[in-house]
C-alpha cells in the first residue's frame, strides 16, 4: 500500500523488558513535508527515532521507508533509502576534522576499491574531488567551511550543532530527522536554525521529522506536528490545532504559546 | 583541470624509492665487508624494517579502526610458518637443483615473494576466520579473543610436527634480505598511508570515533572491521614470512608468543594509536634500545656491586616505557603525524573557503581584524 509516502510507520510499539516505550506509534511522512515531533522528557521520542533509523527493532508494528519494510535492515542499510539523522547529544567524530566529518557523512556516494585508493587511480581521484566540492558546499551553507581543518572538538558548541546537520546532509537524504537540533541554542541562534531548516528543506528537496522542545521553534516551522506522551500518541495536525488541543496543553505545553515570526 | 595520466607520479616515486633501497642495500653490505661488526648492525637494521612493518600494520586495526588486537603474533606466525613451509619443502630443494648462475639468484627471489605471498594469504584468511566472529566484540573482549587466538596458534605450531613442532623450523633457505624488508615496509606505510586517506580509512576512523554515527552514516561498521583486520593480518604475514627467510633461517615457536604481540602493541600506543609516523618512529627505537642499551653494561665498574653487574638493560628499557607513558599517555605523536606539527603549508588551505554571508560581512566590517 504504497500511495508515495516517505515514510510510513504502522502501529510500532516497542517494549524493553516490561516497559512500553512506545505503542501504537503511527506516522506518515510526504516528500517535502516539515513535521514535529514533541512530547515531555521520556515519552519515547528518541527511541522513535532509533527504531527509524534501524538502532532499535520495533516489537511490533511496521516501518516503511520509500515502500520498502525496514524491519530486517540495518542502520547503514537504512542510510541507503535515503534517511540521515543527526543526534540529541552530539555524535561528531571529535578528532576528525570538519571537513572529514562532512566527507564521512557522504560515505555511501563515494564508493571504490581498497585498490583504487592505494594506488590513486583516476577513478579514485574523481570520487575523492567530488567528496571534496560537496563537503565544501556544505560547510559554507554552514558558516563553517573556514573552520574545515579543525577537529571538530575544537568548534564551539552551535557549530558543532550545524556541523551535524551538514554531516547528515552529505548522505544526500530525502528524508532528515533532526533530534533537538535547538538544543543548548541560544534564542538569536535558534532563529537562524529556523531559518536554516526551512532554507535546506527547499534546497535539497527533503522531508525532515524533527524532534525539539523548543515551542517557538516547533510552532514556527512545522506543518504538522505530532504530540507524544508515555510512548502514545495524544494528538497530531496543524500547530493551530494542537495549540488548541486540551489535551496536549495539559500533558506538555503548560500555557498557549506566542509564533515566532519567521 | 587535466589530470596527468595517474600513474607517472608514482612511478617516478617507486623508481627512486627502489633505487633508494638498492643503494642503501649496497652501501650495508660494502660497509659490513669492511668492517665486520657491521653484520651485527645490518640484522638490527633488517630487524627494524620487519617490526615498522608489524607495527604499521598492526596500527591499522588498533590505531585506525580502534579495535584493539593483542593477537598479532600469531598472524605473523602463520605468514612464517606458512612461507618458511613452502620453501623448505617444495621451493628450496627445486633451487638448490639449478646450476649456480644469476637465474638462480632470480628464481631465489620470484619464489621468495611467492612463499611470502602465501604466507599472506594464508594470515589475511585467518584474519577473516577470526575477524568475522569476534568483531562483534568490543574493547576488552575483543582483545580478549585475540589474545586466545594468538595461544591458540602456538599451541598448534608446538603440536604440528611437519613444521618442527617445538624443535623449531630448520633449514629454511635464507633468501630474504634488506631490500626486500624494506620493500615491504615501503609497501605497508604506503598502503596505510593512502587507505587513511580515503573513503575505506575514513570508514575506519569513523568506527573509532564513534561506531553508532558512522553506521547512522551509512558505514557498514561489521565489514569494515573485518576489513581492517584482513589487511593487517595479511601485512603481519608479510612480516613474518619476510623474518623467517632472514638469516639465520630459524624459526622458534617461543617467537611468537604473546609476549611478542605486546611488543607490537607497546610500539603502536607508544607511537600513538593512529599515528603512522609515530609507530613508525617507536619501530626504529624500540628495536634499537635493547641493543644499545647494551653498551650500559660495559660502563659499570668492575669494584660495583654484584647486582649491579648483571645486564641492567630490560630493566631500563622497561622503566624507559613507564616514563613515557607517564609523561605523553597519548603517545609521541598523539594521533597526529610527524609532518602536522610542521607549520602549515599555505596552498593546503582551500584559498576559496569562504562562507555564505561573507561578502556581506566584507562589506559590512572595516579592516579585517586578525
Amino acid at each position: 500500500m504504497t500511495n508515495g509516502s516517505l515514510l510510513e510507520a504502522q502501529g510500532v510499539t516497542i517494549r524493553f523488558g516490561g516497559l512500553t516505550a512506545v505503542s501504537n506509534f503511527n506516522l506518515n511522512i510526504q516528500p517535502h513535508e516539515l513535521v514535529g515531533l514533541i512530547g515531555p522528557n521520556g515519552a519515547g521520542k528518541t527511541t522513535i527515532f532509533n527504531m527509524l533509523t534501524g538502532v532499535y527493532k520495533p516489537t511490533e508494528g511496521e516501518i516503511r521507508i520509500g515502500g520498502t519494510p525496514t524491519r530486517e535492515l540495518k542502520p547503514y542499510q537504512i542510510t541507503s533509502l535515503g534517511v540521515a539523522r543527526t543526534f540529541q547529544n552530539i555524535r561528531l567524530f571529535k578528532e576528525l576534522s570538519v571537513l572529514d566529518n562532512v566527507k564521512i557523512g557522504g560515505h555511501i556516494h563515494y564508493k571504490y576499491a581498497g585498490t583504487a585508493a592505494v594506488l590513486h587511480t583516476n577513478r579514485f581521484r574523481d570520487a575523492e574531488d567530488e567528496a571534496e566540492e560537496q563537503a565544501y558546499r556544505l560547510l559554507e551553507l554552514f558558516g563553517l567551511a573556514r573552520r574545515a581543518q579543525d577537529s571538530a572538538k575544537n568548534l564551539p558548541y552551535g557549530d558543532q550543532r550545524r556541523l551535524e546537520i551538514a554531516r547528515a546532509l552529505a548522505a544526500r537524504p530525502k528524508l532528515l530527522l533532526l533530534d533537538e537540533p535547538a538544543a543548548g541554542l541560544n534564542t538569536g541562534e535558534t532563529l537562524q536554525l529556523m531559518a536554516k531548516i526551512h532554507e535546506i528543506r527547499d534546497r535539497f528537496d527533503l522531508a525532515i521529522l524533527l524532534i525539539e522542545h523548543n515551542m517557538e521553534l516547533v510552532m514556527g516551522i512545522c506543518e504538522r506536528i505530532s504530540v507524544l506522551n508515555f510512548g502514545k500518541t495524544i494528538a497530531e495536525g496543524t500547530p493551530e490545532v494542537i495549540r488548541a488541543n486540551q489535551d496536549v496543553i495539559e500533558a506538555y505545553l503548560g500555557e498557549p504559546v506566542e509564533v515566532a515570526e519567521l | 583541470m587535466k589530470r596527468r595520466a595517474w600513474w607517472v607520479r608514482d612511478l617516478i616515486f617507486f623508481a627512486l624509492f627502489i633505487g633508494g633501497l638498492i643503494a642503501a642495500w649496497w652501501l650495508l653490505e660494502w660497509a659490513a665487508a669492511w668492517w665486520p661488526s657491521m653484520r651485527y648492525y645490518n640484522r638490527i637494521i633488517v630487524m627494524i624494517g620487519i617490526n615498522i612493518t608489524l607495527a604499521v600494520s598492526l596500527n591499522i586495526i588498533n590505531g585506525h579502526a580502534g579495535q584493539f588486537s593483542l593477537g598479532h603474533a600469531g598472524f605473523m606466525a602463520i605468514g612464517a610458518y606458512t612461507a618458511a613451509y613452502i620453501t623448505v619443502y617444495y621451493f628450496g630443494p627445486y633451487v638448490d637443483k639449478m646450476p649456480d648462475g644469476s637465474g638462480k639468484v632470480v628464481w631465489q627471489n620470484i619464489l621468495l615473494i611467492v612463499a611470502v605471498m602465501g604466507g599472506a594469504l594464508t594470515s589475511a584468511i585467518a584474519g577473516y576466520l577470526v575477524g568475522l566472529p569476534s568483531l562483534r566484540l568490543r574493547g576488552d573482549y575483543l582483545a580478549i579473543v585475540t589474545l586466545g587466538f594468538g595461544e591458540i596458534i602456538n599451541v598448534l605450531i608446538l603440536n604440528i610436527d611437519a613444521i618442527g613442532a617445538a624443535r623449531g623450523l630448520t633449514g629454511i633457505p635464507p633468501w630474504s634480505n634488506f631490500f626486500w624488508v624494506f620493500f615491504f615496509a615501503g609497501l605497508t606505510i604506503l598502503i596505510s598511508h593512502r587507505l587513511v586517506q580515503s573513503s575505506v580509512g575514513r570508514a575506519f576512523l569513523a568506527i573509532r570515533e564513534d561506531s553508532i554515527a558512522a553506521e547512522s552514516m551509512g558505514v557498514d561498521t561489521t565489514r569494515y572491521k573485518v576489513k581492517a583486520f584482513i589487511i593487517g593480518s595479511c601485512l603481519a604475514g608479510v612480516a613474518g614470512a619476510l623474518y623467517a627467510h632472514y638469516t639465520p633461517a630459524y624459526l622458534n615457536p617461543t617467537t611468537f608468543t604473546f609476549i611478542r604481540s605486546f611488543e607490537i602493541v607497546v610500539m603502536v600506543v607508544l607511537g600513538g594509536l593512529g599515528s603512522i609516523s609515530g609507530s613508525i618512529v617507536t619501530a626504529v627505537l624500540l628495536t634499537f634500545l635493547p641493543e644499545g642499551l647494551r653498551v650500559i653494561k660495559d660502563l659499570i665498574p668492575a669494584g660495583a656491586p654484584e647486582i649491579l653487574k648483571r645486564d641492567p638493560r630490560m630493566v631500563i628499557y622497561s622503566l624507559l616505557l613507564i616514563v613515557l607513558m607517564r609523561t605523553r599517555p597519548q603517545g609521541f605523536f598523539g594521533r597526529k603525524e610527524l609532518w602536522e606539527f610542521l607549520p602549515k603549508r599555505k596552498d593546503t588551505v582551500r584559498k576559496e573557503a569562504r562562507d555564505e554571508g561573507d561578502d556581506k560581512l566584507d562589506r559590512d566590517a572595516g579592516p579585517p581584524v586578525t
